[in-house]
C-alpha cells in the first residue's frame, strides 16, 4: 500500500556530493526479514546521517522494532544490506557485530534493561567494564554520566528501588557512557507518564546534541516523535520517508 | 478566549492602566496573538458601561491611556461565575480530514497519501512547538503542551484511520 516511492539506494548517492555531513552514517537498503512464514520487513530502507535524530513510527506489528534490530546489528536481515560507515554490517560475524554494538552503539529500551542485582553506578559502568576499562575509570565515567542525567544521587541504589523515570535516565546514562555514534531507543518513554517521558526525551536530545550521536528512535507516540528531526513511517514492513521524497517535511527537517 | 473576563481577572490583582493591562495580557496569554490597543480600550469601555470596572484615577494629559481602571464587586462576581462555568467541550464531529479520506477512497485515489501528508504536516508543527517549549519559560511550556496534546490526538486518529483504511474502503465503495 505504501511502497509506491521508496528511498532507493540511488537517492542517497545523489545526495552525497552536496556536503559530507549528508553522507549516511548508517543505512539500510531493501531489508527483508521473516519470522517463520510472517514477513516482518518487506523491503525497508532508511538512512541516518551523523547527529541526526530519526523517528521510526508506525502501528504495532508494522516492523519498526525489527528494523531497529537490523540497523543495530542485533538481527541479520534475510535480504538487503545494512551499512555502518560504509561497512556492510549485515555480512559481519556475530562476534564482530557484537564488538561493533559495544563500541559504537548505545541502547535504551522500554523497560527491564538494568541488571537488578547491580547498583545504578555498576549498571552504568558495565559497558565500559565489558570494553576492558578498569573498574575505577569505568565508575568515574559512570558517575559523570549519572550526573549529566541528573540522577547522581541514585548511584548506590538498585534498579528495584527507583522509579520508572529514574530507571530510564540511568539506562540512558548506560547507553551513552561509551560515547556511541548511534543511540537506539525503542519506545524509551513507553512505560512513563507524560512528564517523566518529557524529561527522558529532553535528556536524550540534549545528550545526543552534546556528543554528536545520532539517535534512532522507535515510538508510536507523536509527542515523542516531535523530538526527532525527521520521521520514517513503517507500515506492513515497508518504509516511507516523506522528507527523502522531497515531500512536505523536506526543508524544515534539517533545522535544529 | 473571552478578553473581557481575562482583563477582569488581571484587574483582580490591583488597578492598572490600559497599557499595563495590554502588556500583562500579551505576556501571559498573548502567545502568537497580542491584543490591539483598540481591543483593549473598547473592551474596557464595555466593562465600564456594565459596571464591572470603574475609573480609579486619571493622570493629567487626558486620553484613554491615562485612566487607571479598577475592578468592582460586580466585576469580581462576574469573574467568579466565569471561572466556575465549564467551557463547552468541542464536539469535533465535523472533520475535514475525515471527509478528505472518504472522498479519496470513493474516487479511487490513494487515501494513504492524504493521511501521510497530514501526518507530516502535523509533525512539522509539533517539532516547532517542541523546540519552542525547550527554549521557553513554564508558561510557554504549558501553552505549547496544550497544543501538542491536541495535535497528538489528531495524529492518533490518523494512525487508527490508516489501520482501518481497507475496511473503510470496502464500506465506502459499497
Amino acid at each position: 500500500m505504501t511502497s509506491a516511492t521508496h528511498p532507493a539506494a540511488g537517492t542517497h548517492e545523489s545526495e552525497k556530493p552536496e556536503e559530507d555531513d549528508a553522507a549516511p552514517l548508517l543505512e539500510a537498503v531493501g531489508l527483508r526479514k521473516s519470522f517463520g512464514p510472517t514477513p516482518a520487513l518487506a523491503g525497508a530502507s532508511v538512512s541516518v546521517r551523523p547527529g541526526e535524530i530519526i523517528a521510526l513510527m508506525g502501528p504495532s506489528g508494522s516492523g519498526k522494532s525489527t528494523l531497529l534490530h537490523c540497523l543495530a546489528g542485533i538481527l541479520v536481515p534475510d535480504a538487503g544490506v545494512v551499512r555502518y560507515r560504509g561497512t556492510e554490517i549485515s555480512a559481519l560475524s556475530e562476534t564482530r557485530r557484537s564488538a561493533l554494538r559495544r563500541s559504537e552503539f548505545g541502547f535504551v529500551f522500554q523497560f527491564g534493561q538494568l541488571v537488578p542485582e547491580l547498583s545504578c553506578l555498576e549498571n552504568v559502568a558495565l559497558p565500559s567494564r565489558l570494553g576492558g576499562m578498569d573498574r575505577r575509570a569505568a565508575e568515574r565515567r559512570a558517575r559523570e554520566w549519572l550526573d549529566r542525567l541528573e540522577v547522581a544521587d541514585l548511584a548506590g541504589k538498585r534498579p528495584g528501588e527507583i522509579s520508572g523515570g529514574q530507571g530510564q535516565r540511568v539506562a540512558m546514562a548506560r547507553a551513552l557512557v561509551t560515547g556511541p555514534r548511534v543511540v537506539f531507543a525503542d519506545e524509551p518513554t513507553g512505560a512513563l507518564d507524560s512528564l517523566n517521558g518529557e524529561h527522558v526525551m529532553r535528556s536524550l536530545v540534549a545528550a545526543a546534541a552534546e556528543t554528536g550521536a545520532a539517535v534512532v528512535l522507535v515510538t508510536h507516540e507523536p509527542r515523542v516523535a516531535a523530538y526527532s528531526d525527521r520521521e520514517v513511517v513503517v507500515r506492513d514492513g515497508r518504509t516511507r520517508d516523506l522528507s527523502a521524497e522531497g515531500g512536505a517535511t523536506g526543508g524544515a527537517a534539517r533545522e535544529r | 478566549m473571552s478578553i473581557g473576563h481575562t482583563l477582569l481577572g488581571l484587574l483582580e490583582g490591583g488597578p492598572r492602566h490600559g497599557y499595563d493591562l495590554k502588556r500583562a495580557y500579551d505576556e501571559r496569554f498573548g502567545q502568537d496573538r497580542p491584543l490591539h490597543y483598540g481591543q483593549v480600550y473598547s473592551t474596557l469601555s464595555r466593562l465600564l458601561r456594565n459596571g464591572l470596572v470603574e475609573v480609579e484615577g486619571v493622570e493629567p494629559g487626558g486620553g484613554p491611556e491615562r485612566k487607571r481602571y479598577a475592578i468592582t464587586d460586580a466585576g469580581i462576581t462576574d469573574v467568579e461565575q466565569w471561572l466556575g462555568t465549564p467551557e463547552n467541550p468541542e464536539p469535533y464531529l465535523h472533520n475535514t480530514l475525515y471527509a478528505k479520506v472518504v472522498l479519496a477512497l470513493m474516487s479511487g485515489r490513494a487515501a494513504t497519501e492524504v493521511l501521510d501528508s497530514q501526518r507530516s504536516a502535523h509533525l512539522r508543527l509539533m517539532r516547532e512547538l517542541t523546540r519552542r517549549k525547550a527554549g521557553g519559560d513554564l508558561a510557554d511550556q504549558l501553552v505549547c503542551d496544550h497544543a501538542l496534546f491536541h495535535l497528538e490526538a489528531d495524529l492518533r486518529w490518523l494512525e487508527l484511520t490508516a489501520a482501518r483504511l481497507d475496511q473503510l474502503a470496502a464500506e465506502v465503495r459499497r
